[in-house]
C-alpha cells in the first residue's frame, strides 16, 4: 500500500512538512503563504509573485538571477496567486535535480535551497521599497495578463459566472487583480505588503524527494525560521447563502462556440463526513467520460465536445461546463438540468457507483505520482485540518452508499447559470 | 525480449518486436501507483494521400480524417470503449498529431486488462454510416472551439505562411466543412493502411512484471490475423525550402494582440543528425528566448512582451520548423526585433561557458521528463518512430561540442527562410 509520508515539524514561524519518496529524479521545494481574499490586498499579492521573480538582493536582474537557476541544472522556480475557497494562496515552487543522477559533486540542493530563500525573503530593494522601474514594468505585466482572460473563454465565461454567483462573499474576487487598483500601487506601498506577508501569513513549506542519501532536515536547518511579529488565526468559516432563487445570465460576444456554465452549492467541504458522497456523486454527475453529463450531452445528443462538471472544495461549490452551439442552449440546458434531476431521483445503478469510486481511487493514486499533486493533497488536508491517510481516504470512499449520494444530489441547489453566446444571440448559427 | 539498463538514469527497458510487426517497449517502475500504456500508429494529419492496402491507385482523403478515425475508434457497435476502461478503474484518452495517432490507458489498478483492452479496441474497427454522420457534429463543436481560441489560430496561422503546398499547414482537426465529406469507407480504407500491427508501438510505463506483460501481449496478438505486412506508399507534395509567404495576418476580436516568428527549416531523415539538430534547436532557443536569455530581455525591456512569450520547435522527418511568439502590444515591432535577432544568429558566436550552462540546463529537464509515466511513455513512442532511444537521449546531449553549437546557429537562418504572422485585434462590429 502507497501512505504519503509525511513528516511534520513546527519550525520557528511556519510548519516544515518533509516528504520522502522514491518517485522522482527530482526535488521539489514549495512554500505557501495564506491570507484571507480581500478586495484591498487582493491586486498587490496577485502583483508581488512579479516583481519577487525580476531578481534579488544578490542577482539585481532577473536575467543574472535566472541564469543562476539555469546554472543549477535548469532548476526551475515559479510563483503564483490562487483560489482555496476564501483563502489567497501565494505559492513559489522549486524543481531542481537530485544529486543522485548527476556526475557533478557541487551540492546543488544547498544552492537551490538558498536561491528559493533568497526570491522570498532577500528581494531586490532600495530605501525601504522595491525598484520602482521594476514595478512599474510588472504592472504592465499584470495588466496585459487580466486583459487577456476575455480571450480564454472558457476561464472568461467561468470567472464570469462566480462574478454572479458569489457576488456578496469574497470568493468572487479576482486572484489576478483588478486594472484600476494596479494603477494606484506604488513601490512603496508594494513592498510594505510584502513585508506583512513574510512576516505576517502563516507558512508552510514542503520539501519532496528521495532523500536517502540527503540529510534534508539538516540542509534546511533555520534557512526559512522567522520572526513572526504577530501571530494570525485566520477565521476561514463562512456562511454560504441560502439561494432564494436561481439567477440565469446571457452575455454576448463575437464568437464561434457559446460556453454553458452552471454553478452550484453543495454546501459541503472537505473536512465534512458526506465530502466523499459529494466526491461519488460528481463521478456518476460529471467528472468523468462515463458520467451522466458526457454520455447525454456529447455522445447520446451530440452537442458539445466536452460538458463535465468539478467541485470546490474549501468553498462549497460545484461548476457545470460544456462548449455548445449558440443555437443549442435551450436543448443543452435541459439536458443538463435532466441530469442533475435523475441524480436527484436515484437513477443510478450499483455498477455505476462501484464504478465511479474506483475512477476516484485511481484519479487520487494517480495524484499521488505527480509531486506537485502530492504536495496539493496535503496541503488540502493542512487547510481543512483533516488528515487522512491514504487508506483512510479509500475506505471513506468505498463506504459511501446509493442513498448518501442521493441525499448529496438534494442537498445540492443550483445558484446561478451563464451562458457567453454569439453577437445576435441564440438566432445566429 | 532484448532487456537494456540504463546505469546513469537507473532505468531498465524491455523491447521486442513481434512476429506481426508490433514493437513494444516495456518500462517498469514499480515505486509509482500509476501505469501508463500508449498504442501509437505512424499515421496523422499529413498522411492524407497514400495507395490504400487494398488498392493500387493513389487516394487523396478529406482533412481531418485521421483526427476522426481517432474518435471513432472508441465507439463499437454495442458500446463506447471508454466505458470498458472505466470499469476497469482506469481513464483513457487520444490524441493525434500530424505524424501519430496514439490511444492511451492509465490506471492504478487491473493493468493486465486494461492492456487487453486497449489493444483490441484499436484493433477492431466498427464503423457505421449513422455513427460516422453523428461524430460530425461533435468534431464540428470540437474545432468551434479551437476556432475561439486565439493562441491556435496563431500557431496554424504561421505555419501556413510558411507552407505552401505540404499538408502540415491543414488544421489537425480538419474543417467544419471537410469533416462532412469523410465517410465509413474512407475510414476503414485509412484504417486497414495505417493500423497493421508492423505500423504500430506498444509502450507501457509503470507496474508490472515484464515477463507477464510480454506474455500477455503475446497471446493477445497470437489470436488475430493480420493481412500481409505491406509497405506503406505514403505522398507528400515538393515544397520548397524557402516560406510561402514572408508574412501574413488575420483580424480576431481578441484583447490582446499576437505575434508569431517562424523558420522553416529542411527536414533531416538521418536520426543522429535529427536527434543532434532537434537537442540544438530547443538549447538555442531556450537560450535567446528563456527569461534568461539575452533576446528576452530586449523584448522585454521595449515593452513588446507580457509573460506569455513562448518557443517551440517541431521536427519530424518530413518538415521542421521553429516557432517564437505570444501576446504583444506592438505586432509590427515586436516581428521587426525578432526578425533582426534572428540575423544575428548568422555570425553569433555562443560562448563556451554559456554552452555548458544550457547543456546542465537541458539535463535537468530531461530528469524531469523522467519523472512521470505519461511523459516517459509519450517521449519513448515518439522517438521510437524516428528511430532514437529516449533513454539515450542524455549521452547525445553530453556529446554535444560548441561548435556543433555555433554551426547549427549560424547557418540556421538563410534569406529566404523566416516568415511573420499576426494576430490584429478587429474591431468591434
Amino acid at each position: 500500500m502507497i501512505e504519503l509520508n509525511e513528516e511534520q515539524i513546527d519550525k520557528k514561524g511556519y510548519k516544515l512538512h518533509i516528504v520522502n519518496s522514491k518517485k522522482f529524479k527530482t526535488v521539489h521545494i514549495t512554500a505557501k503563504f495564506r491570507c484571507l481574499l480581500k478586495r484591498e490586498t487582493v491586486t498587490k499579492r496577485a502583483l508581488l509573485p512579479f516583481v519577487l521573480q525580476q531578481g534579488t538582493k544578490r542577482y539585481t536582474t532577473s536575467n543574472a538571477f535566472r541564469r543562476a537557476l539555469d546554472d543549477l541544472y535548469g532548476a526551475v522556480l515559479s510563483m503564483d496567486g490562487t483560489k482555496k475557497g476564501e483563502q489567497h494562496i501565494l505559492t513559489a515552487r522549486m524543481t531542481i535535480a537530485n544529486q543522485n543522477y548527476l556526475s557533478d559533486q557541487h551540492n546543488i540542493l544547498t544552492d537551490g535551497l538558498n536561491l528559493f530563500k533568497e526570491a522570498l525573503f532577500a528581494p531586490n530593494v532600495i530605501n525601504n521599497r522595491f525598484d520602482p522601474k521594476v514595478v512599474e514594468r510588472e504592472k504592465q505585466t499584470l495588466k496585459q495578463k487580466i486583459a487577456a482572460i476575455v480571450d480564454d473563454k472558457m476561464h472568461y465565461a467561468n470567472m464570469r459566472m462566480i462574478d454572479e454567483m458569489c457576488k456578496e462573499e469574497p470568493y468572487h474576487l479576482h486572484v489576478h487583480g483588478y486594472p484600476d487598483d494596479l494603477e494606484r500601487i506604488t513601490a512603496e506601498e508594494l513592498y510594505s505588503y510584502y513585508q506583512s506577508v513574510i512576516s505576517e501569513d502563516p507558512l508552510d513549506l514542503y520539501v519532496l524527494g528521495d532523500f536517502e542519501s540527503i540529510d534534508i532536515k539538516k540542509l534546511i536547518g533555520n534557512l526559512f525560521d522567522r520572526d513572526l511579529s504577530k501571530h494570525l488565526d485566520l477565521d476561514i468559516s463562512s456562511e454560504t447563502p441560502v439561494v432564494n432563487e436561481v439567477k440565469d445570465i446571457i452575455e454576448e460576444q463575437e464568437l464561434q462556440q457559446g460556453k454553458l456554465h452552471f454553478g452550484y452549492r453543495t454546501h459541503t467541504k472537505y473536512a465534512d463526513k458526506d465530502y466523499p458522497a459529494l466526491q461519488v456523486f460528481n463521478a456518476i454527475f460529471g467528472g468523468f467520460p462515463s458520467s451522466k453529463l458526457f454520455i447525454n450531452v456529447r455522445e447520446k445528443n451530440s452537442l458539445a465536445y466536452y460538458a463535465a462538471s468539478r467541485f470546490e472544495s474549501h468553498k462549497g461549490l460545484l461548476f457545470v461546463f460544456s462548449g455548445i452551439a449558440p443555437t443549442d442552449y435551450d436543448r443543452a440546458k435541459a439536458i443538463i438540468l435532466e441530469q442533475m434531476e435523475a441524480m436527484r431521483e436515484g437513477q443510478f445503478t450499483e455498477a455505476q457507483i462501484d464504478e465511479a469510486k474506483r475512477l476516484i481511487i485511481n484519479q487520487y493514486k494517480e495524484t499521488l505520482d505527480d509531486p506537485f499533486g502530492m504536495t496539493e493533497v496535503l496541503y488540502n488536508q493542512q487547510l481543512a485540518d483533516s488528515s487522512r491517510s491514504v487508506s483512510e481516504f479509500i475506505d471513506a470512499v468505498e463506504s459511501v452508499n446509493h442513498q448518501a449520494i442521493v441525499q448529496m444530489a438534494n442537498k445540492i441547489e443550483l445558484d446561478t447559470t451563464y451562458f457567453l453566446t454569439a453577437k445576435g444571440g441564440q438566432s445566429n448559427a | 525480449m532484448h532487456k537494456k539498463h540504463y546505469p546513469q538514469i537507473k532505468e531498465t527497458v524491455y523491447r521486442e518486436t513481434l512476429p506481426n510487426g508490433l514493437r513494444v517497449i516495456l518500462v517498469p517502475k514499480n515505486e509509482m501507483a500509476q501505469t501508463y500504456g500508449v498504442f501509437t500508429t505512424d499515421y496523422g494529419s499529413i498522411d492524407q494521400s497514400f495507395v490504400p492496402i487494398d488498392s493500387d491507385e493513389r487516394v487523396t482523403v478529406p482533412d481531418g480524417i485521421a483526427h476522426f478515425l481517432e474518435h471513432k475508434l472508441f465507439e463499437k457497435e454495442d458500446r463506447d470503449v471508454f466505458q470498458d476502461f472505466t470499469k476497469n478503474g482506469a481513464s483513457a484518452n487520444a490524441f493525434t498529431s500530424f505524424t501519430k495517432t496514439a490511444y492511451l490507458f492509465s490506471a492504478t489498478s487491473e493493468v493486465d486488462k486494461n492492456t487487453e483492452i486497449l489493444l483490441d479496441f484499436v484493433q477492431t474497427p466498427y464503423f457505421s454510416d449513422q455513427s460516422v454522420e453523428k461524430e460530425k457534429g461533435i468534431i464540428a463543436q470540437e474545432i468551434q472551439m479551437y476556432d475561439d481560441q486565439a493562441d491556435w489560430r496563431a500557431f496554424f496561422g504561421i505555419i501556413g505562411t510558411m507552407y505552401d503546398v505540404h499538408p502540415v499547414k491543414i488544421d489537425i482537426a480538419g474543417t467544419v466543412d471537410s469533416i462532412q465529406l469523410i465517410t465509413k469507407e474512407d475510414l476503414y480504407s485509412c484504417y486497414h493502411t495505417f493500423y497493421h500491427p508492423s505500423n504500430m508501438t506498444l509502450t507501457l510505463v509503470g507496474q508490472f512484471d515484464p515477463e507477464q506483460m510480454i506474455a500477455l501481449i503475446k497471446a493477445n496478438q497470437a489470436q488475430k490475423t493480420f493481412e500481409k505486412t505491406p509497405h506503406i506508399n505514403r505522398f507528400y507534395p515538393d515544397e520548397a525550402l524557402g516560406v510561402a509567404k514572408s508574412e501574413d495576418a488575420i483580424e480576431m476580436p481578441v484583447a490582446v494582440a499576437k505575434c508569431m516568428v517562424g523558420i522553416k527549416e529542411e527536414p533531416k531523415q538521418d536520426s543522429q543528425t535529427f536527434i543532434k539538430e532537434e537537442l540544438l534547436a530547443d538549447m538555442l532557443l531556450d537560450y535567446f528566448y528563456s527569461k534568461s536569455g539575452e533576446y528576452y530581455q530586449e523584448l522585454y525591456d521595449l515593452d513588446l512582451i507580457d509573460g506569455s512569450l513562448g518557443f517551440e520547435s517541431e521536427r519530424q522527418k518530413q518538415f521542421a520548423f521553429s516557432v517564437i511568439g505570444g501576446n504583444t502590444s506592438d505586432p509590427d515591432k515586436f516581428a521587426k526585433t525578432v526578425k533582426s535577432q534572428l540575423e544575428s544568429f548568422k555570425s553569433y558566436q555562443l560562448r563556451k561557458e554559456d554552452f555548458e550552462r544550457m547543456k546542465r540546463k537541458m539535463m535537468g529537464g530531461l530528469l524531469r521528463d523522467m519523472n512521470s509515466t505519461s511523459e516517459i511513455a509519450n517521449q519513448v513512442s515518439q522517438y521510437q518512430m524516428l528511430d532514437i532511444d529516449f533513454f539515450e537521449l542524455l549521452p547525445t546531449l553530453e556529446s554535444l561540442s560548441l561548435q556543433d553549437a555555433n554551426q547549427f546557429l549560424n547557418n540556421w537562418i538563410k534569406d529566404d527562410n523566416v516568415a511573420i504572422f499576426q494576430v490584429r485585434i478587429a474591431e468591434a462590429s
